[in-house]
């Protein structure tokens, strides 16, 4: 494991095992998420980027399992580890905040308590009153008003935004070394939204912890994002650093979701679309598993999918012609 | 306080409607009490005395009036057939009612609880079949047969408990679990299925991520939630326990609420009757606050005013 890297994942395979077949809904990934850096994992609905980081915190659902692969943390190998092993790092190193701030946190808890508990599991010596103090100056620097009010509120009576900050503070608590956010905005005002992420921004140049951030929304990712994977189909299609891969995107797929963006003052009358949906992962095309949703298909593409190759220093892409080399040349 | 205070004031309507309905419905079947009373043997000028004294010549109004005047200051009447104070008829089978039904009640949440737990844990395995299973013949065996069954085994094949009531608590065991395993039964099912559904929940992985070991997830997080729905009922159940059970007690020749209200019955004695339908409303009524204040305690979402 490089030492520069707070998390290297290498070939992950989670499955849904159904009763309709096995789903790999994450098939043969690697991520390495450096120290200090915000790392993007980007794609559609369902295409396994909540698997892929459930798969770290040991959330998979059943029927779905991890098959195989490994996640090495902090120079520590987490697949295969006992549950209670596993729980110890949750929460604690590694933290984790989830799309729905209004349906994640427990309705008949008051929020500080749930908060102090985050803290109180890893930290048995501490008291009531210490961990209490600890809470609300997280609250206070995730920016809760009045904290020793909201200490003593249940989830309902608070708006989503707060919500949201109460999560992050329960994730910030134990000062991770890696923050796991999946879609921590999507769910918010796009006011709120800009707040969360400038906050996320913010603790993670105050405490140099690293965050992997799940989104399907590119705009999120240039905002704060270092580097960038594509997913597609359970498979990273594409990686490069977050200028590299607006300024030089290769993949078709990527191409499709930038131009997806709304822009203000476009000409376009129509919002551009990829056409066709997420193919069925129980029936995949034979090659590229993009290539019937690929204006750029050609005949070959159907028959093999490709491997993801270097094109360019530190980007990377899964494509056998991919876009980059053909427009420039 | 307002809230419980509003629920209560709330109730009396209820309470008086069904007062006036009782109170109708005894007065519409055929025969009169009066001539039950008296027998075979009697003279004209008996039966109009007697049915003066007991008000019977007052118009139906009046007599309601009466009736609900006296049942406020503690007074329901006198039994036909015993010549008692109905109020002191049910006093004196209360004890033997609250006693059964406080033990069914135990035995039915602690194991419906404790084996719904299970069953959910064991989502899907043998242990969870098994437990099902039990409940399952719990909820679907009739009492009377259960009663029977747990007779023949206990009293008169092995002769460990008695057969019926004698005054002591081991007389009451076979009866409170007879009656008890019918509603551990739903409890068990109802306590799995909310489980089960509650640790699908959002909050759930948050309580994993946090670092919390599955047991703690289950009794921190997912239980209080899982169990809102539970509580209802089983606030219902020892209400219904509470306000007689009559097969059991008959079964079992208990002499609670249950027993007599079916002499009551059977002895055409209004009184009597009048004043245990009245006396199961008020618990029944009372049950049903009892779980909307603990429900309100439960779930802070519910809770107004504060």
């Amino acid at each position: 494991m490089d030492d520069r890297n707070i998390l290297e994942i290498r070939g992950l395979r989670s499955y849904f095992f159904t009763e309709k077949g096995t789903v790999p809904a994450v098939d043969g990934v690697d991520i390495d998420v450096p120290k200090g850096s915000i790392v993007g994992l980007v794609g559609e609905s369902g295409c396994g980027k909540s698997m892929t980081v459930r798969s770290i915190m040991g959330l998979v659902k059943y029927p779905g399992r991890v098959v195989e692969g490994s996640m090495c943390f902090d120079g520590r190998e987490l697949s295969g580890l006992r549950e209670n092993e596993l729980r110890k790092i949750c929460g604690d190193d590694i933290s984790m905040i989830f799309q729905e701030p209004m349906t994640s946190l427990n309705p008949v808890m008051k929020v500080g308590k749930q908060v102090r508990e985050a803290l109180m599991i890893h930290d048995r010596s501490i008291s009531r009153a210490e961990a209490d103090k600890k809470v609300m100056e997280i609250f206070e620097k995730v920016g809760i008003p009045e904290p020793e009010k909201r200490l003593e509120c249940y989830p309902h009576q608070l708006s989503g935004g707060l919500r949201q900050r109460v999560m992050i503070a329960m994730a910030m608590i134990c000062r991770p070394k890696l923050l796991i956010a999946d879609e921590p905005t999507t769910a918010l005002d796009v006011t709120i939204e800009a707040q969360i992420l400038r906050l996320m921004k913010e603790l993670r140049d105050e405490t140099g912890m690293s965050v992997l951030l799940i989104t399907h929304n590119l705009g999120v990712v240039a905002e704060i994002c270092d580097y960038v994977y594509v997913m597609y189909a359970g498979r990273i299609v594409e990686q490069a650093e977050t200028f590299e891969l607006f300024d030089h995107t290769a993949h078709p797929y990527t191409r499709g979701l930038l131009d997806s963006i709304p822009r203000i003052g476009g000409s376009a009358e129509r919002l551009h679309t990829i056409p066709g949906v997420v193919p069925n992962l129980l029936h995949l095309p034979k090659g590229c598993a993009f290539c019937n949703r690929c204006g750029y298909a050609e005949e070959a593409c159907h028959k093999a999918g490709g491997e993801l190759m270097e094109i360019r220093p530190g980007h990377k892409v899964r494509c056998i012609k991919p876009l980059e080399t053909e427009v420039k040349a | 306080m307002k809230y419980f205070l509003k629920r209560v004031i709330g109730t009396i309507p209820v309470l008086l409607g069904v007062v006036l309905l009782i109170f109708i419905m005894l007065r519409i079947i055929p025969g009169s009490p009066v001539l039950v009373m008296l027998g075979e043997h009697y003279d004209q000028e008996t039966i109009e005395r007697l049915t003066e004294l007991m008000g019977l010549d007052q118009p139906l109004l009046v007599q309601f009036f009466d009736y609900v005047k006296g049942a406020l200051m503690g007074d329901l009447g006198v039994s036909y057939r015993y010549q008692r104070p109905v109020a002191d008829m049910i006093m004196d089978a209360l004890p033997y009612t609250v006693k059964l039904a406080v033990m069914a009640a135990l035995f039915a949440w602690v194991m419906g609880l404790v084996s719904g737990i299970i069953a959910a844990v064991n989502n899907n395995n043998f242990i969870d079949r098994l437990f099902m299973g039990v409940s399952l013949l719990g909820v679907s065996m009739p009492i009377f047969m259960t009663s029977l069954v747990l007779q023949y085994i206990f009293s008169f094949k092995l002769g460990i408990l008695p057969m019926t009531e004698d005054g002591s608590m081991v007389s009451m065991i076979l009866p409170a679990i007879a009656l008890g395993w019918n509603s551990a039964g739903s409890v068990a099912r109802m306590t799995r299925s909310s489980l089960i559904e509650v640790m699908q929940a959002d909050y759930i992985d948050t309580a994993k991520a946090k670092g919390l070991l599955r047991g703690a997830v289950i009794m921190k997080h997912a239980l209080r939630n899982s169990l809102l729905p539970v509580v209802t009922m089983m606030a219902l159940q020892l209400s219904s326990m509470l306000s007689g059970a009559v097969i059991t007690e008959s079964v079992f020749a208990i002499p609670g609420i249950g027993r007599l209200a079916t002499e009551a019955i059977s002895n055409r004695d209004m009184p009597v009757l009048q004043g245990t339908v009245l006396f199961t409303t008020v618990i029944v009524i009372a049950g049903n606050l009892l779980a909307d204040m603990l429900y309100s305690v439960l779930d802070p979402r519910i809770r107004k005013g504060e």
